[in-house]
Parts: C-alpha cells; sequence; structure tokens
C-alpha cells in the first residue's frame, strides 16, 4: 500500500474531453466538470478540447504534481481506444498506472444520443461511477510474458506466403501451414493480373519456390490446424497433418507414377481448373505447385476403394515413395504470434438461378474463365465453349453476389477490376464482341481508371443497368440458339436482350465456408457478414482482439493481390515488433485468493476454463496460478466465501460504480 | 445506505434506469461499434464494463435493483464465441437461476435480460436497449429503495407494537 488508500487522503482529478466537437457538440462538458467538482474526493475538475493529445496529457501530469493528486479520472472515447494513453501519461506524472479510470462518453454517449440533457446526465452518472470507482484502485504491476519469437501463418495464398518471407527473411522461423496441398492460393489459378496484366503464376512461383527452400520455413501442406491453446507470445498449436500416401521426403515430384496410373484418363473435377477437366486419382495440383509432391485422391483411387489395383504407380515409382499404410501425423508446435491469411470462397453462382448457372452449359463463373483463357489451363488457353464453339458474343455480369439484400450486400471491390481484365482478355483470344452489364464501375486504385479508359478504346461494350435474368427462350430470330441476357439499360431507359454465346458471372467475394471454426479456434471475432474482425478499421487493420494473433488478405475483407501484399507485409511488421520487443506487458487483471477467508469448497477449481486454481491439500485452500490465470473473473463471481478478488475488477469497484450509475453516494450496500 | 436518491420518480419526469453489465470482448465491443456507426439510442442504459459475463456475480444485479435500477442488462459473447472459452455459459447458468429467484421476489421478468451480443452487432444494441427501456417503462419503476423504506417503517411500527404488547403483559 502506498499510504494514500485511506478515503481521507483521496484526491481526485477529473478532465472531460471535448473531442472537438464529437463530444461537446452532443453533451455539455461544462456541466459536467462543475457537477463533478462538488463530488466528494475531487480535488480538480476540468474540461479541455482534446484530452489524448499532449497539452492534455501534460496537463493532467502538471496536476498530479501541483495538486497532489492521486487517482485520475478522464471522461472522454471508449477506453479501448485510450485507456493505454492516459495510464502512460499517468505514470509520467509520477502514479502508479492503475489509479486511473476512463468514462466512455463518446461511443456511449455522445455520439449515440441526440438529446443533450438526457446525454449531459447520463454523462454525469457514468463520470461520478468512475470517481467513486477510484476510491477503491490500488497500485499494480503489469504482467510481462516473454514473447517467442516462432511465428506461425496460417494459410498459403499470396498474403501468407508473402507474410512468411518477410519474417523469414528477417531471421525468425515460420511454420506455414496450408490446408490444400500446394501454396498458392487463388492467385495460382489466375492467367494475368491487373492492371498490369502481368502473368500471375509468373510473380507467384518464384514466391512460391522461395518458401519451399527457405531454411526458416516449415512448410506443411495438406495440413489443418486442429487446436490452439495458450497466450500472446506462447501459443500452443496442434496441426493435423493429412496423409498424401506418399512420402514427401523422398518424391521428386518427377509424375511417372500419374502417367502409369491404371486409369488412363482422368475421372475427377480438377479441382485447380474450376473443375473445367478431370484428373486422375493420383495427381499433382498443377505443374509448379509447391511442394512438388504427388498425391493420391482416396476417394477415386482403386486401390483404397478394391484392394485390387495393379498398382501400376508404385512399379513406375524408382524412389519407392508410394505409402499406401501412411497415417494421418499429428504434430505440435510453439509460436508466439500467429498470422491467419486463409482467404475467401468466391460466391456460389447457383444461389441466383435466374443467371443460369449449371443450367446453361456456357455459362461460366470468373474463376472458371481465368483457367479457361489460362495457357496451362484445360483448353491451352484456348477460349472454347463446352458444346466446343468459339464465343462471339460474350456477356459479361458485374456484382453476381454482391451488392445485393438478397445475397451479399458488400462491393466485392476487385470485380469490376477483373471483368475489365477477362473483358479484355477473352477479346484478345476470340476477337469476340464483349458486352459488360454493371450497376457502378469501381476502379479506384493506381492505374485501375486508366486500364478502364483503355478497355472503352479496345471497343468493349458498357451496359448500365442490373441483369434481369439469361435465358434460352428466344422471341427474335436473332437471338435463337444464344443465351439471352435481359437488363435494363438505364443510361437510355430501355431494357434490352442481348443475346450472346458465353456468359460470364463475376461473382463476388464471401468469407471461407469454415471461417466461423477457424475464428473461433483462435478466439477472434468476425464482423457482421463473416470476415475476420480488426481490432480497429483504421487504425489497428491487422491486429485482432486477441493479441499476438493478426490477420491478413482476404479472410479480412475482399481485397485485390496489392491490397493483399500491402496488409501481409503489415501483420508480417506487427508480429516482428512484438517479437523483437521481446516480452510483452499484460493487463495485471488476474484473481487472487485471500487465503484467511477460503474455506477450501473446491467450488473454484472446477470452474476455471484455464486450470489455473490448484488446492494446497495441506492447507485446504485454493491457490491461483498467476501465470495461467487470464482474468476472466468467473472465479471471483463462483466463490462463495467472497474470497477470490479480481485486480482492476474488485465487487467494491463494480458496486461503488453501481452506487454512482444510481446517483448513491455511499458505497456501503443498502 | 441510501443517501441522496436525486431523482425524483414522479410519473410525469420519470425515466427508466437501466444498468447494464458488458463483457469487454463482445457487447462491450458491439456498443463501441454502434458509437462508432453513429446509431441512435435511448439514453437510458449505463455501461459497466466487465472482462467477461462470468464474471458478473447474480449480487451484483440484485445490488442494482436494490438501489434502485428499474431494469438490469447483462450482455455477453455467444455461445460458442467466449474469449476466455465458456466464461458466458457460466453467466447463462446463473443468470437461469436468478431468474426464478427474482420472479418470486416480485421483480417482473421484462426488467431482467440477457442477450448474447458480439463484436459486430452493434444494430444489435441498439434494438436490445430501446426494446427493454420502452417495456421497463411500461412496467414502471420498480422503487425498490422506496419499497425497503417502507417496510423498514412497517417492520418498526410492528416491532414498537410487540414492545408495548411486552410490557403490557409484563405489567
Amino acid at each position: 500500500m502506498h499510504g494514500n488508500g485511506h478515503k481521507e487522503d483521496i484526491r481526485i482529478g477529473f478532465y472531460v474531453c471535448h473531442c472537438g466537437h464529437n463530444i461537446a457538440g452532443s453533451l455539455d462538458v461544462k456541466s459536467v466538470a462543475e457537477y463533478v467538482k462538488t463530488l466528494p474526493g475531487v480535488a480538480v475538475s476540468r474540461d479541455y478540447k482534446y484530452m489524448c493529445s499532449d497539452p492534455g496529457q501534460e496537463l493532467v501530469q502538471k496536476d498530479i504534481r501541483q495538486n497532489k493528486l492521486n487517482r485520475i479520472v478522464v471522461a472522454s472515447c471508449s477506453p479501448l481506444l485510450h485507456e493505454h494513453t492516459f495510464r502512460i501519461a499517468v505514470e509520467k506524472g509520477g502514479l502508479n498506472p492503475f489509479y486511473f479510470q476512463m468514462v466512455n462518453i463518446r461511443e456511449n454517449v455522445s455520439w449515440v444520443h441526440t438529446d443533450k440533457k438526457a446525454a449531459t446526465e447520463k454523462a454525469k452518472d457514468l463520470a461520478r461511477a468512475a470517481v467513486q470507482r477510484v476510491f477503491s484502485h490500488k497500485p499494480l504491476e503489469p504482467k510481462h510474458v516473454k514473447i517467442n519469437p516462432d511465428v506461425l501463418v496460417v494459410g498459403g495464398g499470396i498474403s501468407g506466403i508473402h507474410a512468411a518471407l518477410t519474417l523469414a527473411n528477417a531471421g525468425k522461423k515460420v511454420y506455414l501451414v496450408e490446408k490444400s496441398p500446394t501454396i498458392g492460393g487463388h492467385m495460382a489459378m489466375f492467367d494475368k493480373t491487373f492492371p498490369t496484366l502481368d502473368c500471375a503464376a509468373c510473380i507467384l512461383t518464384p514466391k512460391m519456390s522461395q518458401v519451399k527452400n527457405h531454411s526458416n520455413i516449415t512448410l506443411w501442406s495438406y495440413s489443418e490446424v486442429t487446436k490452439v491453446d495458450g497466450y500472446v507470445g506462447n501459443y500452443k498449436i496442434t496441426v493435423k497433418r493429412k496423409p498424401r500416401y506418399i512420402n514427401e521426403e523422398l518424391c521428386v515430384g518427377c509424375m511417372d507414377c500419374i502417367e502409369k496410373c491404371v486409369y488412363k484418363e482422368g475421372k475427377t473435377p480438377d479441382e485447380f481448373n474450376a473443375g473445367l477437366s478431370k484428373r486422375k486419382p493420383i495427381y499433382i495440383p498443377f505443374p509448379q505447385a509447391t511442394p512438388q509432391v504427388v498425391l493420391i485422391d482416396r476417394e477415386a483411387c482403386i486401390e483404397f476403394k478394391s484392394g485390387h489395383c495393379k498398382k501400376t504407380c508404385v512399379e513406375a515409382c524408382d524412389r519407392n515413395a508410394i505409402d499406401f499404410k501412411q497415417q494421418e501425423e499429428t504434430k505440435e508446435i510453439e509460436a508466439g504470434t500467429i498470422i491467419l491469411a486463409t482467404g475467401f470462397k468466391t460466391f456460389d453462382a447457383d444461389k441466383v438461378p435466374y443467371y443460369g448457372y449449371g443450367k446453361y452449359q456456357n455459362v461460366y463463373t470468373s474463376l472458371e474463365v481465368e483457367r479457361l483463357v489460362n495457357a496451362s489451363g484445360p483448353t491451352s488457353g484456348e477460349v472454347i465453349l463446352r458444346n466446343g464453339k468459339t464465343p462471339k458474343m460474350i456477356g459479361i455480369i458485374h456484382c453476381v453476389g454482391s451488392r445485393d439484400k438478397r445475397t451479399n450486400r458488400w462491393c466485392s471491390r476487385t470485380c469490376c477490376m477483373y471483368s475489365l481484365k477477362l473483358a479484355h482478355l477473352l477479346k484478345e483470344h476470340t476477337d469476340a464482341e464483349v458486352y459488360n452489364f454493371y450497376i457502378d464501375m469501381r476502379t479506384p486504385g493506381k492505374a485501375y481508371e486508366e486500364f478502364y479508359d483503355k478497355l472503352l478504346e479496345e471497343n468493349v461494350h458498357f451496359i448500365r443497368g442490373r441483369v434481369a435474368e439469361v435465358t434460352d427462350c428466344a422471341v427474335r430470330p436473332e437471338e435463337e440458339g444464344k443465351l439471352i441476357i435481359r437488363a435494363e439499360d438505364t443510361m437510355i431507359g430501355i431494357v434490352r436482350r442481348v443475346p450472346v454465346d458465353m456468359v460470364v458471372l463475376a461473382v463476388g467475394m464471401e468469407p471461407k465456408e469454415d471461417a466461423q471454426d477457424v475464428r473461433r479456434m483462435f478466439n477472434i471475432s468476425c464482423s457482421t457478414e463473416g470476415f475476420f474482425l480488426e481490432r480497429h478499421p483504421k487504425l489497428a487493420p491487422v491486429d485482432t482482439f486477441t493479441d499476438g494473433i493478426y490477420i491478413a488478405g482476404a479472410c479480412q475483407g475482399p481485397k485485390d493481390i496489392p491490397d493483399s501484399v500491402a496488409q501481409a507485409g503489415a501483420a508480417a511488421a506487427q508480429a516482428l515488433s512484438l517479437i523483437d520487443r521481446g516480452e510483452i506487458e499484460l493487463e495485471p487483471n488476474t484473481a487472487f485468493v485471500v487465503q484467511e477467508e477460503c474455506s477450501g469448497c473446491r467450488t473454484c477449481l472446477t470452474i476455471c476454463p484455464y486450470n489455473a486454481i490448484s488446492r494446497d491439500e495441506e492447507k485446504q485452500k485454493a491457490f491461483i496460478n498467476e501465470a495461467l490465470c487470464k482474468g476472466c473473473g468467473t472465479c471471483v463471481a463462483a466463490c462463495p466465501s467472497g474470497a477470490i478478488k479480481q485486480n482492476l475488477f474488485e465487487d467494491e469497484m463494480i458496486y461503488s460504480e453501481i452506487n454512482g450509475l444510481l446517483k448513491l453516494t455511499s458505497t456501503e450496500c443498502c | 445506505m441510501v443517501s441522496t436518491n436525486e431523482q425524483s420518480t414522479s410519473k410525469n419526469s420519470w425515466e427508466p434506469r437501466i444498468v447494464a453489465f458488458f463483457c469487454n470482448w463482445c457487447t462491450y465491443t458491439a456498443a463501441d461499434l454502434a458509437g462508432v456507426s453513429r446509431l441512435r439510442y435511448s439514453p437510458n442504459a449505463r455501461i459497466i464494463r466487465v472482462m467477461c459475463s462470468g464474471r458478473i456475480d447474480p449480487q451484483f444485479v440484485l445490488d442494482a435493483f436494490s438501489k434502485g435500477a428499474d431494469g438490469v442488462l447483462i450482455g455477453g459473447c455467444h455461445p460458442g464465441d467466449c474469449h476466455y472459452i465458456e466464461g458466458n455459459y457460466k453467466a447463462l447458468r446463473r443468470v437461469q437461476l436468478l431468474k426464478r429467484m427474482l420472479k418470486d421476489m416480485g421483480i417482473e421478468e421484462k426488467r431482467f435480460r440477457l442477450e448474447w451480443i458480439s463484436a459486430s452487432e452493434g444494430e444489435r444494441v441498439k434494438t436490445v436497449i430501446n426494446e427493454m427501456t420502452e417495456q421497463v417503462r411500461e412496467l414502471g419503476p420498480l422503487g425498490m429503495p422506496e419499497r425497503f423504506a417502507d417496510w423498514d417503517k412497517e417492520l418498526d411500527i410492528l416491532e414498537k407494537e410487540i414492545n408495548r404488547k411486552g410490557e403490557t403483559v409484563d405489567a
């Protein structure tokens, strides 16, 4: 105790922030300050334009020294934003940083209420609660936790690759875990990238092989994280390595086994070619797959189905790499920080039946077209439709599954630009007439608008209006045998029927199917639409609410390659700053047992989710391991003797808040 | 000890007073989001931040009612989403028992509410607070402090009567 624990000694400094007009515009800050001045224990009560500014913080520090303040209350924005800032200011003023309490009168008051009088009244109540609360505050020391310098990156798309390489180049050991058999993600499937039209594979595959060859990166493809324990700096992760039935150490990727497979032709839809071609049961996703290791699809392989295969693949392999008995492996790793770059999935076009996907064979999704125009794709880059013809008229429908209350409300950000790119590529490959049906053209980005201008010059047609349907029901002779796109042309105010040979659906971006499971496992949040939630939309875009876990790429929201790479770099930098600091300060909000009051009943033992509580059998008392306690306070609420206390959230503090909110001045119970 | 209960409970000026306990990770963050999104809702709820809904001792709720709250709202993470694995389930268990107890005490069901509100559901904070304010407004003031005062008076009178009877018997 610092000798200022007695009520008589308490000298509180109270500061209400205007936050420009953000607070002062919606409530009477002067009257709040005047009111608080009348409360017991308050020595100084002021209002100031920007409390978080340097002069604002210096004001507090000066008052601490001159007016011998020993408690500080600041009424401003959310503690989630600036509690840390003010704690530091208080500490610089010479006080223990935990002699501080923050009152949220911006997010909780001025931004949400219009009635100025009621808002002022609420602000006074909240201020009084905090003023009464700080009486029972105690000096605390933050907990220090060491940071394990190893990093786990989940997801091997362009974001995960970039983050992993950045960290590995900085000398950190990285585990890169990828669910599918190869890294590369969606980008590996793309043909060209906008607006520069450089080939996706040409810029991506060198990075993929760098990952494979980097001495600091452990790459586990065809693997999934199944369990995450621990806390910032000390995560314990369980990874399931699915069996490829190929010994990864022995396989050199010669693909002789694939050629010799008893299946002469592939029978299984090829995932990498978006189902446009077929692959064999033993396969490699694509020629530059990383790692260069084949795998066997258990569901399709005759040996697994019947056990009576000639196993020509085994004969073909010089290195005896094929192992039908391979089992799933479980690996345990430790890492101090985690970067999630789990990516997105494209909108399922089956959900908009009026565009005829799956019904008409020549309706394609944009991802299918990426493969169709790709030189290593199913048609070697020739645009040949499912009916064997080359299209002469092509319609690209924008915003499929995006900007629509019936499907997804958000703009997927990339579709306008990739539609322009596909329009360019399709025209280049087929010389067809290309029609773009768009709602708004969205081309913000460096050299993006210029790309749009270029397309306009290439005589690509643009019709502004949402497409109503795609049909094969011809009403005019020229529509016979074609697909007809019906859309309103809002520029000239008529409904148009455009007969085409090929329809391209510019499908939007969605959270991955398992995004909810992943976020639960890593203990982070999702925003309404299901993308991972950042700590702050502007100022902490790659942090999450869980310390030491960062997000990058399209798992956080729709974004293109440049933005994904930028975010991946940012996430890596955030992880690095934590690693190089070596340790992190944690909130000292742990619980402790007041030994004299513990009856040894064991109630708390079963309730702690972290097994942080043990019982000293000799003394018959409970004991909390501070290193394991994460400060939820569940045991405090459960203890029948009231023997457990939580730092920063002691019963007394909460009761005095209740009293304050309800305009009672004393802290005693009724 | 009730010393200065400033707010008058006369019908015209009476406004429901709701004490809300929000967990730091989900519902408090959602309330921040409601603010950032400039959603407008009624100013009747006063929020107390706790780290987890599992920290909320039923005694806090009883205390708030006894001190003059007309409603108490608890906000936590959705089942399965708790930052501390399962604190919200523990809150739920306590709330179930507490609800039965409050009913026996004559406190209307609608005065006490538990809501799962995730960090992204700013809109839900607005809806819940608005809804609850209106429901409590319809019920009227709970007035526990006044009731306690009345009961104290009744007890005093009873005590005095008993004492007087005792005296006469003794005499």
